[in-house]
């Protein structure tokens, strides 16, 4: 069975998901949840951090385009940072550059939020 | 005439099948000499071939089955994956656009747009009540 994994965090005053194994259809619904209650209590700037993150599929990156206009709409953002070059490729064939921040390391993703505010 | 060597997985319509179908494919793959980079793609595309049968074929009834079968000939690999679900009409499909997916929340629609682009060749055939997906990579 898929192995999935999620730790959340906080760092300077943003909520980092840190992802570990595989998302595909049979766990995306664990990171769903995640997004659901982070909108539920408006901690909406969120970063992904998938340096832990060996795998995905389209189910995985279904959860992220579900989710971003809602938390967009509250004025915050999921930027993810730290992909493994196979799974940027993933991203990549689908067009995700142009539409999400996916940016190297967690610091510069949370340094964008920080910069967006000041 | 080349010779083809045939390998068969048989699974229940389940997600939790998923990762043992991945390692199958993967496993041949490498034993057929397709680099981490290619067996990532074969690995992908068949994984968004069978999430698609379970969902949609099956609608998540896990007492069915479906078929997973690995041939090789020549410097090709062809995965089949053959169900009795409900049919795929490849006509009726849509490439769908990232934005256009943003604007209306929709989390699915790219198995297919993956697929073609992971792999050389893809083919649907439906005889009866039997549908199967080819999907053909060189080395």
């Amino acid at each position: 069975m898929s192995t999935f994994e999620i730790k959340k965090r906080s760092k300077s005053g943003i909520v980092v998901l840190d992802i570990f194994g595989e998302l595909d259809a049979h766990t995306a619904p664990g990171l769903e949840k995640e997004f659901q209650k982070l909108i539920e209590d408006k901690s909406v700037n969120i970063v992904v951090n998938g340096s832990g993150l060996e795998y995905i599929s389209s189910a995985g990156l279904g959860v992220f385009m579900a989710y971003i206009e809602d938390i967009r709409s509250q004025n915050g953002d999921i930027k993810i940072a730290g992909l493994r070059p196979k799974v940027f490729n993933v991203f990549d064939l689908l067009g995700f550059p142009t539409l999400y921040d996916i940016i190297e390391t967690e610091d510069d993703a949370i340094g964008r939020f920080q910069n967006h505010s000041q | 005439m080349p010779s083809i060597k045939e390998h068969t997985l048989r699974v229940g319509a389940s997600t939790n099948e998923l990762e043992r179908i991945r390692h199958f494919v993967a496993d041949h793959a490498r034993d057929f000499g397709f680099d981490d980079h290619d067996i990532h793609d074969i690995q992908l595309a068949v994984d968004e071939a069978c999430t698609n049968v379970i969902k949609h074929a099956y609608q998540y009834k896990t007492d069915n089955q479906f078929c997973v079968r690995i041939g090789t000939r020549g410097n090709e690999m062809l995965v089949s994956i053959i169900d009795n679900g409900k049919p795929f009409d490849p006509d009726a499909y849509k490439m769908p656009t990232t934005q256009d997916q943003l604007n209306q929340k929709k989390r699915s629609g790219y198995g297919i747009l993956l697929i073609r682009k992971l792999m050389d060749n893809v083919e649907y055939r439906k005889r009866n009540s039997r549908n199967e997906i080819r999907m053909t990579k060189k080395r």
